[in-house]
């Protein structure tokens, strides 16, 4: 049983790194979207305001299986063909950004209006008020849920082996097919998430104590 | 210190400033005139429009009709097109925040930047504002820190100071700015009786300097002391203007101003 594992170890390594890129894209692109989406929602014009709250209660109202299904298999029909990868990376970069666009609302609402105002004051422009003043207040409080958001993306990432695409999900599936090992070799997958989520949660505790001056 | 500024033209001037929350009119017809050195001091009952005057002053608040110029400047609006005459544009974002660059405002709450340490509070404009490096922006600070009384303070965040201690830090914020008009807005309010004291004498120190500015206050006896005149607001106009002895008088004859003072000061002494 043993031998049988560590001749699979490679294969396995391949899958975890589609795992971890699959976990990156998703982060980062979800961040960026996020963070400008947020912004837009709590001091962009009206128009914008709608369309991006109903962008974010949409996407949040839908499973993430459906949306992952709906890009790969339904946007087809509309002429938009995406390799199985891109379209899982759409799909689960949608359901994060709408996840972070209220991280983000959440986060920069709770600073009191008389920062925004003293900023104002000194003559600080629009965006130097948010980097200077709003953002760097924001970020103790947007960091914890985020966090939270990204341990959820790492594990749900499993969701694109659902499109066929080799993550560490289905590298142990395939494995347990050809060894019928199922027992140990899904303790052993769910040990490397573990240790991956442990060490973020662990990295943002350290982080979170950090930045722990700034008064509520 | 002049009392009228009839014949020097006006650093601050306030025309026909009205403005309604709704249907709640907060400031009706408002107009003040202040000159360069003055210190304007603005009283009257709450809900009577006072810190709205003031927040108008540096663009906090729009207002619907009338003017507000600082040296010549129309603050928040640039007029329309020729033909098309009595139409107003807001500013840009850009040109709004250059404008507020000028005036310097001390808030009731303080408003300090928590992440930032007393220091950095007053370097955050210098730097990013007036493009002045890093290390000016430090000597600049702890001179100020130093006129209020805090330079020892200098890297301590504001968590770590007394209410008082953080509005004459507040106040060298604004004043580090070298702005052409301060405009203090309850600075004391917030503060425990005790701590009132060592910021009104920063004021005072100030004052003395030249430095032009409008407060709204609820501390009578400093307004008679420090103010070239009072202003008495009620009702969202101007019910009286005049030298601190003439507005404070017992014996005045407006109804409204004497009915103010003398809650006042059944309230206060």
């Amino acid at each position: 049983m043993l031998s049988q594992i560590l001749y699979a170890l490679p294969f396995l390594a391949e899958g975890f790194a589609v795992t971890l890129w699959v976990s990156l894209l998703v982060v980062v692109l979800s961040l960026v979207a996020g963070v400008l989406l947020g912004v837009g929602l709590v001091y962009g014009p009206a128009p914008l305001r709608w369309v991006v709250r109903i962008f974010s209660d949409t996407i949040r109202g839908i499973p993430i299986l459906v949306l992952m299904f709906f890009v790969y298999y339904g946007l087809p029909a509309v002429g938009v063909h995406l390799q199985s990868f891109w379209a899982a990376v759409l799909a689960l970069t949608l359901f994060k950004t709408a996840q972070v666009v209220e991280y983000v609302r959440g986060a920069v609402a709770s600073i009191p209006k008389g920062q925004s105002e003293a900023a104002m004051a000194i003559g600080l422009t629009f965006r130097q008020r948010l980097t200077s003043v709003i953002f760097p207040q924001a970020f103790r409080r947007f960091l914890p849920p985020w966090i939270n958001g990204v341990t959820d993306a790492v594990k749900g990432s499993a969701l694109v082996s659902l499109l066929g695409i080799t993550d560490l999900m289905q590298a142990i599936n395939q494995v347990i097919g050809r060894t019928y090992e199922a027992m140990p070799l899904y303790i052993l997958g769910a040990l490397i998430y573990f240790a991956v989520n442990y060490a973020l949660s662990y990295a943002s505790r350290r982080l979170e104590q950090r930045f722990a001056f700034i008064r509520d | 210190m002049a009392t009228s500024s009839n014949n020097s033209p006006a650093l601050l001037d306030i025309a026909e400033v009205s403005k309604s929350f709704g249907s709640v009119a907060v400031l009706r017809s408002v107009s003040l005139q202040v000159a360069k050195g003055e210190v304007v001091t603005i009283i009257g009952p709450s809900g009577s429009g006072k810190t709205t005057l003031l927040r108008c002053v540096n663009f906090l608040e729009s207002y619907d009709s009338g003017s507000i110029r600082i040296d010549g400047k129309e603050v928040g609006f640039r007029p329309g097109p020729a033909r098309n005459s009595g139409t107003r544009q807001r500013r840009s974002e850009r040109d709004l925040a250059a404008m507020r660059a000028e005036t310097g405002m001390v808030f009731q709450s303080f408003n300090l930047f928590p992440h930032l340490t007393a220091a950095g509070n007053i370097m955050l404009g210098l730097t990013k504002v007036r493009r002045k490096s890093s290390s000016e922006a430090r000597s600049i600070a702890e001179h100020w820190l130093g006129r209020v009384g805090l330079a020892h303070k200098a890297d301590s965040l504001p968590a770590e100071l007394s209410g008082g201690q953080q509005q004459r830090v507040g106040i060298a914020r604004a004043v580090a700015m070298e702005p052409k008009i301060l405009l203090l807005d309850e600075i004391t309010s917030a503060l425990d009786p005790e701590l009132v004291g060592e910021v009104l004498a920063v004021v005072k120190s100030l004052a003395e300097d030249g430095m032009t500015m409008v407060m709204v206050t609820h501390e009578m006896a400093f307004a008679r002391d420090a103010s070239s005149r009072i202003v008495f607001m009620a009702d969202g106009g101007v019910s009286a203007v005049g030298p601190p002895k003439e507005i404070l008088a017992a014996e005045t004859t407006n109804e409204r101003l004497r009915t103010f003072l003398a809650r006042f000061r059944a309230s206060h002494f």
